[in-house]
């Protein structure tokens, strides 16, 4: 690979988006060619700086309830057009089938009953999507948890990216302890701990900062028979990486990539690794 | 069955105005129904796209560079969204509502400024002083101010991608379905991008010297 070919695929190689043996040739030819290195730290330096220093225009305070509004008018609308034009000439012709069919007044409870019954299949067809086996109920909980982290500004209990100031408050709140270990330097500052309740007990929620995007780690000790194995499972633009320890069930909950969770795993467990000493 | 002599014998004024009550009924449930249907569709919405709403706006204000532009395009998105809602299958949903919220834009951004679709200008942002070092324009790029301006020098096809890589985070596949260009060709774009921004700081930092 020369120089050129090199430099034609830098962007690709800093977003680490090319694939393995590509990357490993560029890697090596880096190493081996000073010019190509130095145009490597420049476009490196480039790029880590828009993404620090270029401001993230958060919606407005009213963006919301302007667009909820606005889509309840939606409805609204929908409602007035589809549902009031074809009930009236709907009437008449109704009318007629019932009058025959109607010989015995138990027909109004039967069909009472039938609407009743429809009512119900709508309702079940609509609201449990998933008919779920217990992991896809934990994930959904999970996603909820998230979710609602960052919709009613109640990210974090206590806000603080001080390990210590964390992990002593999460202590006086729940009957386990678990680690909060500080990950910046694997691009995962701490921005904070929260209580939640998931599964049917009160859980820990540590809140990592990845880019412009927060990760929600749920700590909660492990239940002995419980299965040990990583799982990740990715629903709704959300990404969930499981892991367990001796001690602890750890779930990571973002709309970041699923490789970044991973990375988020490793330096957790780098960091919580009892120290041999 | 609870009154049998009734029901053979039934009068037609009382027929009449119980089968009238039960059609109301019906149509009542029917009603009931879709109001309900509705609400539910509009709860699943909600729970699935109001997340993104910042990255919605965030997308939207960088490509109009407007506030109140931006705040119109996101609403009309997410009213957009919620019609085509029937054809998400789950998946990536900030990438789908980032779709749409991108398409919105243009449209706007066609309509009331067609000079932001005039190709990128080499004279006017060619550098003017080619003795600025990489170390120089490093220094400044720190500045958030200065970085701001220059993406927004840049034009709407640099701007987005920026923004979806750098601060949004996406893959180079996710980029490609939101812009709607080949993955081939989300490198190439990202490297003339890049290379605009850094031709556009070195030439603000040669003004200043």
């Amino acid at each position: 690979m020369n120089c050129k070919e090199v430099i034609n695929l830098m962007d690709g190689y800093l977003d680490s988006e090319l694939d393995p043996v590509t990357s490993q040739t560029v890697e090596h030819h880096l190493r081996e060619c000073p010019n190509c290195d130095q145009a490597y730290n420049a476009h490196g330096s480039l790029m880590r700086a828009i993404a620090s220093s270029s401001p993230y225009h958060r919606a407005p305070a009213g963006l919301r309830e302007r667009i909820q509004s606005s889509l309840r008018e939606e409805i609204g609308e929908r409602t007035t057009r589809s549902v009031v034009p074809d009930a009236q000439p709907l009437f008449p012709r109704r009318l007629a089938e019932a009058r025959i069919i109607r010989w015995d007044t138990s027909w109004n409870w039967l069909a009472l009953a039938a609407a009743i019954i429809f009512a119900a299949i709508i309702t079940f067809n609509l609201v449990p999507r998933l008919r779920p086996g217990s992991d896809q109920l934990l994930a959904t909980q999970l996603i909820a948890g998230h979710v609602r982290s960052l919709m009613a500004n109640h990210l974090t209990d206590v806000a603080s990216s001080d390990q210590h100031t964390v992990k002593p408050w999460l202590d006086t709140k729940l009957d386990f302890a678990p680690a909060v270990p500080d990950l910046s330097s694997k691009g995962f500052p701490l921005i904070g701990g929260r209580l939640d309740y998931l599964d049917n007990r009160p859980v820990a929620a540590l809140i990592y900062q990845r880019r412009k995007h927060f990760v929600n780690l749920f700590v909660w000790p492990v239940e002995s028979n419980a299965a040990k194995a990583t799982k990740t499972i990715s629903r709704q633009g959300y990404h969930l990486l499981h892991w367990a320890d001796t001690d602890f069930s750890y779930w990571a909950v973002s709309d970041v990539s699923a490789d970044d969770l991973q990375t988020l795993k490793q330096g957790f467990e780098e960091q919580t690794q009892p120290h041999p000493h | 069955m609870a009154a049998p002599l009734k029901a053979e014998y039934p009068s037609v004024s009382e027929d009449f105005d119980s089968s009238a009550k039960i059609v109301k009924f019906v149509a009542l449930k029917k009603h009931r129904e879709e109001d309900a249907a509705q609400g539910q569709e509009l709860a699943s919405f909600e729970t699935l796209m109001l997340p993104h709403l910042d990255a919605a706006h965030n997308l939207a204000r960088w490509l109009l560079r407007n506030e109140q532009d931006a705040q119109d395009v996101v609403q009309e998105a997410y009213l957009r969204a919620f019609r085509s809602f029937g054809g998400f299958h789950g998946g990536n949903g900030r990438a789908w509502l980032l779709t749409i919220v991108r398409n919105t834009s243009y449209t706007l951004l066609k309509k009331n400024r067609a000079a932001d679709f005039t190709t990128f200008d080499e004279e006017i942002h060619a550098p003017s002083d080619e003795s600025v070092s990489p170390a120089t324009t490093l220094e400044h790029s720190e500045d958030a101010e200065l970085i701001k301006e220059a993406i927004n020098e840049l034009p709407a096809e640099f701007r987005e991608i920026l923004v979806l890589r750098h601060q949004e985070g996406l893959s180079y596949k996710e980029i490609a379905d939101i812009a709607q260009i080949p993955p081939g060709t989300v490198m190439s774009r990202l490297a003339r991008a890049r290379g605009k921004l850094k031709e556009y700081l070195a030439a603000r930092i040669g003004k200043e010297k």
